[in-house]
């Protein structure tokens, strides 16, 4: 089965009827209904409310839905998780990650509302948000305290307030990135890199996306879906890129077709990571419109 | 003054025989020839109120205005406030569109100044009060090309046509390109210059004769005024032209640029409208491209002109501009320098009866609705409260001539679907209607199988119009119907001049 595709992550305001009855039309890989930081205290149970029922409209049936809950230690931690489990959240977001335990809880709870709510165990899936120095530390350990966990994020504000800098160029990110990726992939998840805030900026926006592609990171948390197209686009793979993996899997093909056990394209020897980047590519290649 | 009479007793006897006027001096009929003074200033009038004298203008006759200047229009509401202090009274008012700046109108139209309406369009506090009952006469609604044609058929004779012109010279050969207030086209005047029964130019500034180019001719004109400020170039954009940073509007124009790609006309030397919504505006940024892509160029753009359309014809694009009205100082300054950018009149543009409009000409045109029903008819006048708050315009006008009309609107504004089972008003037929591009998918118009065939190949998301409109309800609910009246305040003419829908009073 193919890996789900998932570049592009967008942050919807829980308490925003407006844009959570029709925000499906912007197609985002996954949307993520967020509870916690984007919703005033006096709307969190508006909120809750709202996004339990979003997450059972049939328009969304399509798209990956991640729902952000307050921490459990919070007041509204728990009955945002039921809100999310008993709605039908593919995936929670578990925001300021420290350690595993917290991942720990998390699955315990999650666990216990779907014996409840019968839906079947493990169904639910976790990400969790790394936001502090601790965070960053203990990303390994995060990053594999749960089969259920399908990819680790940098959350960039909080982090940035914790090492006591603020954002830049990205230097002040780029030890946090290296970890929380490096956690990732040793863990076999996806990693996401932070907001780009200035949703009018889209040069700097693009410039980031770069640098985090070239880093390898699955994609990104976005604020704007203005910002969609653009990094879809430029996650696209071009036509040469796509070109080249079609070669890769014919020859894997041809390869095992011939019952041979190394593979060579034009002299190279393909290896199996080669063959699985290749397919990485076309099914992104294949997400972007580009002919395949 | 004595004239060469010499040869009066050979002529007479035969010019009588003949029925022919005899020669009784150079200046018999010409008499402001005979004085160096008068024969150059004799049309210039020392006031507006000299002017609308000189006219001959009285209670129970036509105005006309155009409205170039959008919401920075200055002339009308200044004229119109003239007219009623002079105690003209039972006016009948014909703007080619009026828009919110107009409200001091509605005090005017209270004390009987104004007592008939022909425009194509009206926003704010006037629109409020006129579908609220405010005239006994219903407002009459047309197209531009429509507008022209009911001159042109007889119905609406104007009596005193009053243009504004940034630039004018003392003949009255005007334009909206030159001097400090540049509107750009003027296209709507140009009509009303050519049928009036008297033309009165209102000059911001008077420049050295002769004004050129003269988009109105001095042998159209009778009188002309000097005036303040005939209106604000900065306030053309406000309103209903303007560019969206808005995701959804966008997403919109998006899809809107895949049905222009794939729809079977996107071929070199294509012609295009895109209009002033701001979808629409954003499509135009959408092609570039495109066209690039597919390494084609337009043979001309046509309508209301943006700058956004400018660009791409200073980038090689777009080969011809063709504009009847100016949607911002881009275009106006674009049609003052670019020799490609060419001024055309309504009647040129639009006019269904016309000996050819260019209209008839248009590959694709871009369109918006505020509502758009089950078949595909287009309201563009009356909002979800049943209220006048917008425009005909030159949509019925350019989806009649073109080959494929496509209209663009969000699903759903302010929990209120766009797409409906009927239109609380017709302004465009859904015949003339090819496919709808909303924020949820693309619906084709089944009278066009073969555009459907050629979306579908391409891979666009095609939902049918009743899909679209079930996923709209399931979202929004069902909105209770409006409350009218039996009154009828809106009578809405097709661009032939045949009445398609009317419009009735909104209760309470």
């Amino acid at each position: 089965m193919t890996k789900k595709l998932r570049r592009s992550m967008l942050f919807l305001p829980g308490a925003n009827a407006a844009m959570l009855s029709t925000a499906f039309v912007f197609r985002p890989d996954s949307i993520m209904f967020d509870l916690e930081d984007a919703v005033s205290l006096r709307e969190k149970d508006t909120a809750r409310l709202l996004v339990f029922h979003t997450l059972r409209l049939p328009m969304y049936s399509d798209i990956e839905k991640v729902v952000r809950i307050n921490p459990l230690s919070t007041p509204f931690g728990q009955a945002d998780l039921e809100a999310a489990v008993r709605g039908g959240a593919d995936v929670i977001r578990l925001p300021k990650t420290d350690c595993a335990e917290d991942v720990h809880e998390l699955e315990a709870a999650v666990e216990a509302i779907e014996r409840s709510c019968g839906r079947s165990v493990g169904s639910t899936q976790l990400m969790a948000a790394i936001e502090s120095a601790s965070g960053v530390v203990n990303a390994v350990a995060i990053a594999k305290a749960s089969p259920r966990l399908i990819g680790i994020a940098l959350a960039g504000f909080d982090y940035v307030m914790d090492m006591q800098t603020e954002r830049g160029d990205g230097t002040e990110l780029f030890y946090a990135r290296c970890a929380v990726l490096h956690a990732a992939r040793a863990a076999g998840i996806d990693a996401f890199d932070v907001v780009y805030g200035n949703v009018n900026d889209d040069e700097g926006f693009l410039k980031e996306v770069d640098l985090i592609k070239r880093l390898g990171f699955n994609g990104k948390s976005l604020i704007n879906p203005r910002q969609i197209e653009l990094l879809h686009r430029a996650y696209a793979p071009t036509e040469e890129d796509v070109d080249h993996a079609h070669r890769v899997i014919a020859a894997a093909e041809d390869a095992e077709r011939r019952g041979l056990g190394v593979i060579a394209l034009n002299g190279k020897m393909i290896d199996a990571p080669v063959i699985a980047h290749a397919e990485r590519v076309l099914q992104r290649a294949a997400a972007s419109g580009v002919s395949v | 003054m004595t004239t060469s009479q010499s040869q009066a007793p050979a002529v007479a006897p035969v010019a009588a025989a003949r029925g022919i006027v005899p020669f009784e001096g150079f200046a018999r009929y010409a008499p402001h020839l005979a004085d160096p003074v008068t024969k150059r200033r004799r049309k210039l009038a020392a006031s507006l109120e000299e002017a609308v004298r000189r006219s001959g203008l009285e209670s129970g006759m036509t105005i006309s205005f155009h409205h170039a200047f959008r919401e920075g229009d200055k002339t009308i509401n200044t004229v119109v406030d003239l007219l009623a202090g002079l105690g003209l009274r039972n006016l009948t008012l014909a703007s080619s569109s009026l828009l919110s700046c107009n409200a001091p109108l509605i005090e005017h139209i209270r004390s009987g100044v104004i007592s008939r309406i022909y425009t194509s369009g009206m926003r704010g506090k006037l629109a409020d009060a006129l579908s609220h009952g405010l005239m006994d006469e219903p407002v009459q609604i047309h197209s531009h090309g429509g507008r022209v044609h009911l001159m042109d058929s007889g119905e609406l004779k104007v009596d005193v046509a009053f243009l504004g012109a940034s630039a004018a010279d003392e003949f009255g050969n005007a334009n909206g390109t030159g001097g400090r207030s540049r509107c750009g086209s003027l296209g709507y005047a140009m009509v009303d210059a050519d049928r009036a029964n008297y033309v009165i130019v209102l000059a911001e500034d008077l420049v050295a004769f002769p004004c050129a180019p003269a988009s109105i001719r001095q042998d159209q004109v009778d009188c002309v005024v000097k005036v303040d400020q005939i209106g604000d170039p900065s306030k053309i954009s406000v309103g209903a032209a303007r560019i969206t940073s808005n995701p959804r509007e966008l997403l919109i124009a998006r899809y809107a640029a895949d049905v222009l790609e794939h729809a079977g006309y996107f071929k070199d030397g294509f012609s295009i409208q895109t209009g002033s919504g701001a979808s629409a505006t954003a499509v135009t940024r959408f092609m570039e491209d495109r066209m690039r892509k597919a390494g084609i160029r337009a043979a001309f753009a046509l309508g209301g002109i943006t700058g956004s359309i400018v660009d791409l014809h200073k980038k090689g694009l777009i080969d011809k501009i063709i504009d009847t009205q100016s949607f911002d100082a881009d275009a106006a300054e674009s049609l003052r320098s670019n020799p490609g950018h060419i001024e055309i009149s309504t009647n040129l543009y639009a006019n269904p009866t016309s000996k050819a409009a260019y209209v008839d000409q248009m590959d694709m045109v871009i369109l918006s609705a505020l509502e758009i029903d089950l078949d595909f008819n287009v309201n563009v006048i009356t909002g979800s409260d049943g209220v006048m708050r917008g425009a005909s315009g030159g949509h019925s006008d350019v989806a009649a001539g073109a080959n494929l009309s496509v209209v663009v609107a969000p699903l759903i504004r302010s929990r209120i679907p766009t797409v409906c089972e009927k239109v609380t008003t017709v302004v465009t037929p859904g015949e003339c209607v090819g496919v709808l591009v909303t924020d949820h998918g693309i619906a084709v118009n089944p009278r066009r199988p073969d555009v459907a065939g050629k979306l579908k190949a391409a891979g666009l998301p095609l939902l049918s119009i009743e899909e679209l409109h079930a996923r709209a309800v399931a979202i929004t609910g069902t909105p209770a119907p409006i409350a009218f009246t039996d009154r009828v305040v809106g009578l809405v003419r097709f661009r032939d001049g045949s009445l398609i829908d009317v419009i009735r009073q909104v209760a309470g």
